[in-house]
């Protein structure tokens, strides 16, 4: 345990930001606050991970344990290994950067609003911060129901942000969130104090480190690894219980959507690695077959969905369940490849998507608001660096070598055709139909003559380009240095295999008559 | 000389550090001047050509170092950095400078370079933006549009970058992102007219053909992963040379996928047609001389794996007759003269596949035959590029006619590729093709006579549309009246890259073949890393006999051509034609075939599926959840209604959890 309690104070300065940021007298210096809190928090973020040690021995690290219902074995613990960390990290990077892209995103809602609050912005702001602090806590409680209070409650500022400050279907998409996720979350909630009892119990029985690697009887295993899987499936959205994303995505602000779908729904397959595959290692080697089917069937089908779709966010979060597709597949490969891909994966999808949507977001404030595909053509000559920036990000969806997208998905493929050949070889066609709803978007919304817009339309502003360069400098940088990530990774994710029990095939060449 | 003397001075095996600047160079320009904003303008198209003649520059120290090692020590590496370390994945980012890749770095700098001068003429006339019907800019916006020429440059820098690093990896994944690289670049530039909607429809068709392509090199990749593991091309050489020749003809197998979509072979050819939309130094540079042949690299690249993959090496073959023959059909029937050229190039391309699937003697051709045709078709293409810059930008060759006095230069240098491609003793194409049909004919059974007999008519059939290209062009009446159109030769920046390419067409194949030598000078350059010397088994038919048969069936394609296009008038619209000629020109139903089994289709299972999200999937949730979302706008003057019921929840679920702990304890 390190003196500082590094994780806590992560937590703690974006919360009392918040309330700070709630009761600020005028929109913009709430807007600069909440800007400044997210920076400071992710500078101390930043000073957080500078203590983690890659070659440890123990699983968490920054850890702090207290009791807190020691009556029934809840213990407030913290504490990350590589992937949490990682993960940490991104929600740390994302939330300034989304907190720049929703600038001007409530000008002038204070009066047109119903409600007519006239603190609009200063709310939208704090609640961002709010699940700033929940993102933080689900990475990194180590305590299976402190785990789940960060779940429940991370869903409480999701609700209001799309519900009262969302587009046309606002109520409807955050009606539809809540129920899903509520269904998700009792599930679990019943899993979790069943496993509390399975477990060896105590004043902090519900520690990940006291539930790994308890021998629970098979039946209640697999009874208990379904609970949790349903919640996490539903979190992360996994085919056929996705339809709630493209809703909620389309009806939040972007910004909002970044954080839910870039780093919010990571908690699904963020979960099934901690909780799924660690404290139900024979479970989920039953249940593979089924999870991998219905990866690569999410792979396929949130790619051709994508493509049939003619709203411009909704077609992005089509693209965010066959990439979740991708990182279930690899997490449930079991392979050292395939899972440190997988973990990859949820960190540059998170860059991936926030581009993605913040770009589109951009047009979309550029065209009064309209979001269909159709209402666009041609703006390439319109605003030609913005364009650009858009291919970038397209491409990046579609895993362009050479971008960091490409690293990740290309190590689950690698991985998952290791164990698991032909599911590896079904859902690759997945590459091409990224291609297509990529492009075929770019050529839809950019491509063609230049439009008559019949009013001056400017490219993309200083304040856009500090939202996008992070974004495209991570592409970048991950693509060609993706050790960076890896390092701190891969020991978490051989770590996970060693708690499944499972080894990497060996070569079917190399060594001929190998024991496999 | 100081790189010389460091060259000279790495320890054996290694290749010096700066071998990166290679790729490094042009990235960079790539990086100036799509960043470099309205600044890099007027000096941004020089900086670019600039630094692809420093690549070039760069390569020649390397080039000088490897000739003075021993044959056997030729191959070098130099490994940059760690790049993937994922569990047991481990894989460094390096370059293999060998003679393979030291060929393509040649050709591809040279080659590409002198284009980069022919554009800085050729894109001179491209308005600095693009104009807009009905709409007038104002200043301001004026001012705003970017140079498109500056935007030009950069995608041809990116695109040196991205293929120097394809030939230059000394691993699959890393020659995956060059190779996807190169795809991108071309994506950009087929759509670099993006404004026409045609155009942005055959860079995505382009890109998307070459994305299926891709599936085989990902795939190939995998399977060498689970088999060796190992993906840098040591590792993967030495686990093939003792695995089971299963898994080698699966792995061969699906590169050969790869390689079809790259180099536009059958069945997925059908994307080159339509990427003559970009710039004419583009369809030279790109589709022509250098991109378009990576499949044939990465087949020989792959030599470890087709040498004990009977199986695949027969596929490659194949696949390399049906389409050099598929290519030469289509070719004679079109009369947009970069289409025809671009028939051309496929049809050239599927004898460097057949070549390449014929065993170390045809991997060395292939490369030789691809050096050839690098420049030979090169210098075509901006010929062609010359007559459109002449012309208006007119591609339609029955409204050209008689442009050889118009255009002397043009005429020459085009006149030397077309005697090249023919195979026109002492031309390149002669050399570097007559070795391909000679080794096609060797083997046992049927097969030589096939492989070899489809090589030969496909020589006599080339010699037929390149001739008509060639008359219709220049040759003939004028069919183009002097008030409409004012031919004029080009200037210098484009007329001296082309007399370059026409020295290459006239000399390339006679230096590299020289016939006074023991072993021709490619043979014994690519010796160590194809592993064939010069001793080739005896074709089924004498080599003089199959040089005469060439010959003679070029010299029949060519006379029917004079006949038909000189002697004859040339209708100015294309009369009906046979049933052929209508399949050939409708490029043999390839959009028809594709459109029936895959795009419709496709299309009605992405609407059907998106009918079933909305209906079924959601359905029966989506139902109760509008129900709920009445309700809630009902109750919507209660704030907060559902953060108090969920409050509830989490409060029963809390409850629920204590009743449960006290009744077990």
């Amino acid at each position: 345990m390190s003196n500082v309690p590094w994780l806590t104070i992560l937590g703690l300065i974006p919360l009392v930001g918040a309330v700070v940021v709630a009761f600020l007298p005028s929109a913009e210096t709430a807007k600069r606050a909440a800007l400044g809190v997210s920076i400071v928090t992710l500078l101390v973020g930043i000073a957080a991970a500078s203590q983690f040690e890659i070659g440890s021995s123990e699983q968490f690290q920054l850890t702090e344990q207290y009791a807190w219902i020691p009556q029934f074995g809840v213990s407030y613990a913290l504490g990350v290994d590589g992937i949490a960390l990682a993960l940490i990290l991104l929600a740390l990077v994302l939330t300034p950067v989304c907190l720049l892209a929703a600038w001007n995103d409530l000008d002038g809602e204070a009066l047109r609003h119903e409600n007519g609050s006239g603190r609009r912005v200063q709310t939208y702001y704090a609640l961002m911060l709010v699940l700033l602090t929940f993102m933080i806590g689900v990475f990194a409680a180590t305590d299976v129901f402190l785990f789940y209070v960060f779940f429940e409650a991370m869903l409480i500022p999701v609700y209001f942000l799309i519900g009262s400050f969302g587009g046309a279907r606002r109520r409807y998409a955050a009606v539809k969130f809540l129920l899903f996720s509520l269904l998700g979350g009792l599930i679990m909630l019943v899993a979790v104090i069943a496993l509390y009892f399975v477990g060896p119990g105590g004043p902090d029985g519900f520690l990940v480190s006291n539930l790994t690697g308890v021998d629970i009887d098979t039946n209640t295993a697999r009874w208990l690894f379904v609970g949790f899987f349903i919640a996490f499936a539903i979190k992360a959205p996994m085919w056929p219980v996705h339809t709630w994303l493209p809703d909620a995505a389309s009806a939040a602000r972007p910004a909002t959507a970044v954080l839910l779908v870039g780093v919010l729904d990571k908690v699904g397959t963020y979960g099934m690695i901690r909780f799924c595959l660690q404290l139900f290692p024979e479970a989920s080697q039953w249940a593979t077959p089924v999870v991998l089917t219905l990866a690569v069937v999410s792979i396929l089908y949130g790619a051709l969905l994508a493509i049939a779709q003619s709203d411009m966010m909704r077609l992005i979060a089509f693209t965010s369940i066959s990439h979740f597709g991708f990182i279930i597949l690899g997490i449930f490969a079991m392979t050292t490849v395939g899972g440190a891909g997988a973990s990859l994966y949820m960190v540059n999808h998170g860059f991936s998507t926030a581009a993605l949507f913040l770009v589109a977001a951009m047009f979309i404030y550029r065209n009064h608001g309209r979001q269909h595909i159709e209402d666009f053509g041609g703006w390439q000559r319109v605003t030609p660096a913005l364009a650009g920036v858009f291919l970038v990000a397209g491409l990046s969806a579609l895993s362009l070598p050479g971008l960091a997208t490409f690293v990740s998905e290309f190590l689950v493929f690698v991985g998952t055709y290791q164990r698991y050949p032909v599911a590896a070889l079904i859902a690759l066609p997945g590459v091409v139909l990224a291609a297509v709803y990529v492009l075929w978007m770019y050529k839809r919304s950019m491509t063609g003559p230049r439009p008559d817009l019949g009013r001056l339309v400017p490219d993309i502003s200083l304040r856009e380009k500090l939202v996008v360069a992070p974004l495209i400098a991570a592409f970048l940088v991950l693509g060609f240095y993706p050790k960076l990530a890896l390092d701190i990774i891969n020991p978490a994710v051989e770590r996970t295999l060693v708690y499944v029990g499972v080894e990497d095939p060996a070569p079917t060449q190399a060594t001929p008559g190998s024991e496999r | 000389m100081t790189f010389l003397v460091t060259a000279a001075a790495a320890e054996p095996g290694a290749a010096p550090a700066y071998a990166w600047l290679l790729i490094g160079l042009p990235l960079l320009g790539a990086a100036i001047l799509l960043l470099g904003g309205r600044k890099t303008d007027s000096f941004g198209p020089l900086l670019a050509t600039g630094l692809s003649w420093a690549s070039f520059v760069l390569a020649l120290p390397l080039l000088f170092a490897m000739l003075g090692r021993a044959p056997e020590d030729r191959a070098v590496e130099h490994v940059l950095y760690s790049w993937i370390r994922a569990g047991s994945f481990q894989l460094d980012a390096g370059i293999l400078i060998d003679p393979l890749s030291m060929s393509f770095v040649l050709l591809i700098t040279f080659v590409g370079s002198l284009i980069h001068v022919y554009s800085l003429g050729y894109m001179k006339d491209d308005p600095g933006h693009v104009r807009h019907e009905g709409h007038t800019l104002s200043a301001w916006e004026e001012s705003r549009q970017p140079s498109e020429r500056r935007r030009f440059f950069a995608y041809l820098n990116l695109f040196i970058a991205a293929m120097l690093l394809l030939v230059l990896a000394n691993s699959y994944p890393l020659l995956f992102v060059g190779w996807e690289g190169v795809g991108l670049a071309s994506y950009l530039l087929i759509g670099f007219w993006n404004h026409n909607p045609a155009y942005a429809t055959a860079a995505n068709k382009a890109f998307i053909v070459n994305r299926v392509g891709d599936m085989g090199v990902i795939a190939a990749i995998m399977a060498m992963f689970a088999a060796f593991g190992a993906t840098d091309f040591a590792g993967v050489g030495a686990a093939a040379a003792e695995a089971d020749t299963g898994v080698l003809v699966l792995i061969g197998l699906l590169l050969l996928l790869g390689a079809t979509g790259k180099s536009a072979q059958f069945p997925l050819q059908s994307w080159l047609g339509d990427a003559m939309a970009g710039p004419t130094p583009v369809s030279a540079l790109i589709h022509a001389a250098t991109m378009v042949t990576a499949g044939v690299y990465l087949i020989v690249r792959s030599a470890p794996i087709f040498n004990n993959a009977p199986t695949a090496q027969t596929a490659v073959a194949v696949i390399g007759a049906v389409t050099l023959l598929y290519g030469a059909v289509v070719g004679m029937a079109k009369d947009d003269i970069k289409k025809a050229l671009a028939a051309s190039t496929m049809s050239q391309i599927g004898y460097m596949m057949l070549a390449a699937g014929l065993g170390p003697a045809g991997y060395a051709y292939a490369i030789f035959h691809l050096l050839t045709h690098g420049f030979f078709k090169a210098g075509m293409f901006l010929g062609a590029g010359s007559v459109m810059h002449g012309m208006k930008d007119e591609v339609n060759m029955r409204r050209f006619g008689g442009l050889s006095t118009f255009m002397k230069i043009t005429w020459i240098t085009f006149g030397l590729g077309w005697l090249a491609i023919l195979g026109v003793p002492p031309f390149s194409g002669f050399w570097s093709k007559d070795a391909i049909i000679e080794t096609a004919f060797i083997g046992e059974g049927i097969r030589p006579w096939l492989l070899g007999g489809a090589a030969l008519v496909g020589a006599g059939i080339t010699a037929f549309y390149m001739s008509r290209l060639f008359f219709m062009t220049f040759h003939g009446k004028r069919r183009w009246s002097e008030r409409d159109y004012h031919p004029h030769e080009s200037p210098p920046t484009m007329t001296v890259p082309m007399m370059v390419l026409a020295a290459g067409s006239a000399l390339l194949g006679l230096i590299l073949a020289w016939p006074f030598a023991e072993t021709k000078p490619i043979v014994a350059w690519l010796e160590p890393v194809v592993g064939y010397g010069g001793s080739e088994a005896e074709p089924v038919l004498a080599i003089p006999v199959i040089i005469a048969l060439t010959l003679i069936f070029v010299a029949i394609g060519a006379f029917v051509a004079y006949r038909m296009y000189i002697q004859e008038d040339v209708p100015t619209t294309a009369p009906v034609g046979s049933w052929g000629t209508q399949a050939a020109r409708a490029d043999l139903y390839q959009e028809e075939v594709n459109r029936t089994l895959f795009e419709q289709p496709g299309v009605a299972l992405v609407h059907g599926l998106e009918h079933t999200d909305r209906s079924g999937v959601d359905g029966t949730v989506g139902g109760l959840a509008t129900w709920i979302g009445d309700l809630s706008s009902r109750l919507r003057r209660i704030q907060n209604g559902f953060a108090r019921s969920y409050a509830l929840t989490m409060l029963t679920g809390v409850v629920l959890f204590l009743g449960a702990v006290w009744v077990m304890q």
